[in-house]
Parts: structure tokens; sequence; C-alpha cells
């Protein structure tokens, strides 16, 4: 019996989609039976960014409302054979399927797969509601910044109203330069404020856009900094203790000498 | 250079990511509140039940607001006494 993970953020644009492909395609790697599925239904992404969109036949709703077999609405992975996407509809809206629906699908895929990823839209309406239905276990994302930081505050207060206690949180787009600057929040100040479990930290990198570009998630690229934060997030999910990155533990050299000198 | 100097000593203007947090902090007192809109019938109440042991209040005429200011958030409470109660805590 598997484990259902959502991944969701409130605000838009933070990166729930890449982090769904990047982490799906993670576990697989390291030989879980993955299943990914797009929520978003009427904007769908999740096919573009795992590079599946030409070969989508039946999608969600399809499936939800008995026109195929649930098989046959999955999409198997090009390189993974154990790695599939459950594509969003893209002519439909989110009214049509319910919450009910969803606690069954999840239920259904878990028999089968290691682990059912759903990949939340933005936003705290039927969307979401339909995203965290079936879920047990929830993954916010934020980005180092206010707007990002609140909605995912509203939104962990959200999960944790719908039974979803202890969701863990990514921190996406961290830019350690930045950082060390003192021109951007860093994992304390945003932990602090949360008081959430940290699940991973990525950093910011352009690798992502390129594998993006592509269609073939960055964790397939060696030296994709993003990747390999990817990779350690998926070890954590399967129970794995992983330290951070380096660059995200001591800060720079001018942080480290403040630090001796006492002024930190 | 002399920016490097301040960074070096820690004496650098306000940095962004303080004035980030800051900003932050305060919507998120802001932001919490208003998740539940009983939240303020449930902390009026549980007011009133605490200082009722203690005095007589108005309660018809109980005010309970957050107080906002640039700097800080404050809860303000104003709460009419009617009179004292002899045997306090019972």
């Amino acid at each position: 019996m598997g484990k259902v993970v959502v991944i969701t953020s409130g605000k838009g644009g933070v990166g729930k989609t890449t982090a769904v492909a990047n982490i799906g395609t993670a576990l697989a790697q390291l030989g879980q039976q993955v299943v990914m599925v797009d929520t978003d239904i009427g904007l769908r992404n999740l096919d573009v960014v795992v590079g599946l969109e030409n070969r989508i036949v039946y999608n969600l709703v399809d499936a939800v409302k008995g026109r195929c077999r649930l098989r046959q609405a999955l999409v198997r992975d090009k390189h993974l054979e154990n790695l599939f996407l459950l594509p969003a509809a893209q002519t439909e809206d989110k009214t049509a399927v319910t919450a009910e629906q969803m606690v069954e699908l999840c239920r259904e895929l878990k028999q089968d797969y290691d682990f059912v990823l759903i990949d939340s839209p933005a936003g705290i309406e039927q969307g979401f509601a339909n995203a965290v239905a079936g879920a047990e276990q929830a993954v916010v994302i934020t980005t180092p910044e206010v707007a990002a930081v609140r909605d995912a505050d509203r939104v962990i207060g959200l999960l944790e109203s719908r039974g979803l206690k202890e969701p863990q949180l990514i921190i996406n787009r961290i830019r350690p330069d930045m950082v060390r600057r003192g021109d951007m929040m860093d994992m304390d100040d945003i932990l602090d404020i949360l008081a959430i479990r940290l699940l991973g930290i990525i950093p910011e990198d352009e690798h992502i856009v390129v594998s993006t570009n592509r269609g073939e998630p960055a964790v397939w690229d060696k030296g994709s900094r993003a990747g390999l934060a990817f990779r350690n997030i998926s070890r954590r999910l399967m129970g794995e203790e992983v330290p951070l990155l380096p660059i995200f533990n001591h800060g720079g050299l001018v942080q480290r000498l403040r630090r001796l000198m006492g002024l930190k | 250079m002399l920016g490097l100097l301040q960074r070096l000593l820690g004496q650098e203007t306000q940095s962004s990511k303080k004035i980030a947090k800051e900003r932050l902090r305060l919507v998120l007192v802001h932001d919490r509140a208003d998740v539940s809109p009983h939240f303020f019938e449930a902390l009026k109440n549980d007011l009133v039940e605490v200082i009722s042991k203690y005095m007589e209040i108005d309660t018809r005429r109980l005010e309970v607001k957050l107080h906002n200011s640039p700097e800080a958030v404050a809860l303000v409470a104003n709460i009419p006494v009617l009179g004292m109660k002899k045997n306090y805590g019972s």
C-alpha cells in the first residue's frame, strides 16, 4: 500500500509542477512505483514538464467519470517503466470532479503504486480541495518572498484543518549569494515564521529552465544542483536521512568570518 | 570596498531581508487572526469567562481588537468594569 502525497503552495508560480516532476522522476529512479496526478483541470502543465504531452489519450476526468479504465488514462514515462502520469483534462474545469471522486481515485492508485504524487493547482478553491481530498501527507512549497510565504502560511492552516497534520516544507529558488548579502530570506527566517518541518531547499538553477524546455526533469542532469536537491528530497520521502546541500549549511566566507568574530 | 568593510563589521544599512521578514511577520499576525471569522468571538468569550471570576463587567460594551501600527501589532481590549467580586476566583 503506497502513500498519497499532495504538493501544494497557495501562490502560483513557485514551482509545484517542477517539484512534482522532479520528485516523481527521482523516486522512480530509486526503484519506486510512482504515479504523478495533475489536478490542475483546465490548465494542465505537468505533461509538458515531463515531456509526455504527445502521448495523452485519456485524462483524469475520463477515468473518474468511467469513460475509460483508470489504467488506460495512465501515461508511461519515456525512460522509466515504473513512472506514470495521470494528466488533467484541458477542456473542462475544476468542477468536473468532486472531492469524493478524488478520494476514491487515490485509494485505487495507492493499491498499485508506492507513491501517488498529487500536483495541486494554485489557489485555495475547489481545485485545491480536490487535490488534498485523497492525500494523507502534504508538502508545501514556497519561495523566499513575502507573498509566497504568506500564502504558504494560509495553506498550512487549511491543510491542518483538513486533518493533514504536520505538512513539510520545500523552499524553492534560494540564491545563496543573495542570502549572504542579506537580500533574501533564508531557511531559518522562513522556518521560524511558519513553524513547520523542512523537507528540503532547492537552489535557483538555470538547469531547471533548460530541462523544462526539453521536457526532461533536472534530476536526469548530474550537473544540476537543483536536480541533486530534488533527488535528496526524494530519498527523505523514502525515510532516509540526507543532510542539506553544503551551500546551505555554513553560509559564505563573510558570514563565517562574522560569526567567528561574534557579529552574527 | 567600504560596503564590504561595513558588511564585515555588521554595520550595513538595514538589509532588505530584514524588511521582508518584518513585513511578513506583521501581515501574518493579521492573516492568522482572520483565518477564522470566529476568532474574536472565541477570544471575547474566553476573556469574559476569566475576568468574570474577578469582576462584574459589561459584556455588551466590551471591545476587543487588534491595533495596528507600523512597528507592532497590539491586542487592545476595552472592558467596562461594573464592580468587583468579593469572593473572587470562585
